[in-house]
């Protein structure tokens, strides 16, 4: 291994991981305003021009809370399932290519942290161990609204990942790969897996709303029945770091929708680009894509009422796994059929 | 039971159907009347920098005028006192002493003039029964505070300053004074 590498690869870690806090801060900027925007209000504006400071306004004011700590709690794992959140959240991030390669001292970077062979593996994964964070928080809370929270959260995530796994495959099965970057280098251009997934996209995108226990499925921390859900025990920082986990996961799963099906940093007339001109282009094009996809999931929740709990199983179980079986099924033949395996 | 206005609407149960249970078109028909509300004019009204105008007929904080002279209206007769419906208004009356003709209008007047605006309801019906265009209402609010005690307002708050005359031109429909 040599230095340079180090180097670009540390650079690019603490470049991912500042963005990704940057965007999942302006995220909750960003969902004020647009919530604001959607009831006909102004939203935040008091915080520097057009509220811009609101953000650091608030990190403040969670910062210099009392950090709390429930009597009957379980002290360390109190501590640990905010860790957990934000740790599997931000780990994600490393194996998403947010951009063709770039030209630059004498040597080709590569703008992904990891290109792991399993990465979309990799990010089901890290995404399953998650629920971990926001069962273990609202198990150590010793309240019952937490645990119910963390209950729901955790049935919920694990019912939605199958579905989201079997659509995975589908797409594995298109281009032939599990590497984050294969997927997207075979949708070139525009041949955007949405095109010809249409129904493996929506399958992904519902339940990578369920899974960033997002609106219509939050019932995690539905406010009307559990208080906060499986944080209603939290304060300070502590409650920052899981609603801060939240929004890295929408973002990471703004970021992975827009590489699965949308083409990650892939536009039409690419071809008419080389080098850093088309690297620039295309990350740029990439976070466009990342921005309009957390803009649709903010724009859902603010449209959306919340699904009833017997409701959101139905729709998990009943529905949506049988829908993504059927469509594995059908991709699978025809891929069969086109590669003439049958004629064997 | 027959319907008096005909807006009743029967409860139906009818089984949804295939596109109804679908509920994608819905969805998307929530979403777009959604993002046409992102175009919309709000409606906010920036409070301490913007005030909405009041309705002439506004009935806020209470005045104790003073004529062109700079004399006090109020004579003590105790007739507001015993129109107000919430026993919010009281005082106590005093002769007025060689000298004191600049301060006030007739030979008595209102020593101390208290209103509680807890109690008070803000109906009017005190400068309905004032005979001498003493107390009028305003389109001022009655400011917030922490202290039950502070909204007993005496005369120190309650009469006009004579450098400093409120206008109450809109409320004055009886049209014998002026200021």
């Amino acid at each position: 291994m040599d230095g340079g590498l180090l180097t670009e690869k540390l650079i690019l870690v603490v470049a991912l991981f500042s963005i990704t806090l940057l965007i999942a801060m302006y995220s909750t900027y960003l969902e004020r305003k647009v919530a604001a925007w959607f009831q006909d209000r102004i939203g935040p504006d008091r915080a520097g021009k057009w509220g811009i400071l609101q953000p650091l306004a608030d990190g403040t004011k969670m910062f210099f809370k009392e950090d709390f700590i429930p009597l009957n709690s379980d002290k360390w794992l109190f501590i640990l399932g905010p860790g957990i959140a934000m740790f599997t959240a931000l780990m994600t991030g490393s194996v998403i290519p947010w951009g063709p390669n770039i030209e630059a001292f004498g040597r080709t970077i590569v703008l992904q942290v990891a290109d792991v062979n399993v990465g979309i593996l990799f990010i089901m994964g890290f995404v399953s161990i998650g629920v971990y964070g926001i069962m273990i928080g609202g198990w150590a809370s010793n309240n019952k609204y937490s645990l119910f929270g963390a209950i729901r959260a955790s049935s919920q995530m694990i019912s939605y990942e199958l579905a989201m796994g079997v659509s995975v495959i589908t797409i594995v099965m298109m281009s032939g790969s599990l590497s984050l970057r294969d997927i997207v280098d075979a949708q070139h251009g525009m041949g955007w897996f949405v095109f010809k997934q249409p129904i493996a996209f929506f399958i992904f995108f519902v339940c990578a709303l369920a899974e960033c226990n997002r609106s219509p499925f939050d019932l995690a921390e539905c406010e009307s029945e559990l208080i906060g859900g499986y944080h209603t025990e939290y304060g300070s920082m502590k409650l920052g770091f899981f609603l801060f986990a939240e929004y890295i996961n929408m973002f990471i799963s703004s970021a992975v929708i827009a590489s699965l099906f949308f083409g990650g940093y892939n536009f039409p007339g690419m071809d008419s680009f080389t080098g850093n001109t088309l690297a620039i282009i295309g990350t740029l094009v990439f976070f466009a894509k990342i921005f309009f996809f957390i803009f649709v999931f903010m724009w859902i929740r603010w449209t959306l009422p919340r699904f009833r709990y017997d409701q959101l199983m139905h729709l998990g179980w009943k529905k949506m796994i049988p829908i993504a079986l059927v469509n594995l099924l059908i991709t699978a033949v025809i891929i069969a059929a086109y590669n003439g395996w049958f004629n064997k | 039971m027959q319907s008096l206005s005909n807006r009743s609407k029967l409860v139906s149960n009818k089984k949804l159907s295939f596109m109804e249970k679908l509920y994608i078109p819905v969805i998307l028909g929530g979403m777009w009347i959604t993002f046409k509300h992102l175009f919309r004019k709000n409606n906010t009204l920036k409070y301490p920098e913007e005030t909405k105008k009041f309705a002439p007929v506004y009935r806020g904080m209470h005045v104790l005028k003073r004529d062109e002279e700079g004399r006090e209206n109020c004579t003590a007769c105790g007739l507001c006192a015993v129109a107000c419906p919430a026993e919010a208004i009281t005082m106590t009356a005093n002769e007025r002493e060689k000298g004191e003709e600049g301060l006030y209008r007739e030979e008595k007047y209102a020593e101390t003039y208290e209103i509680n605006m807890l109690r008070c309801i803000f109906c009017g019906l005190c400068e309905e029964a004032c005979p001498k265009e003493a107390i009028f209402l305003t389109d001022r609010i009655v400011p917030t505070n922490f202290e039950r005690g502070e909204f007993i307002y005496g005369k120190d708050r309650l009469v006009e300053k004579v450098d400093a005359r409120i206008d109450i031109s809109a409320r004055q429909f009886t049209g014998k004074r002026k200021i």
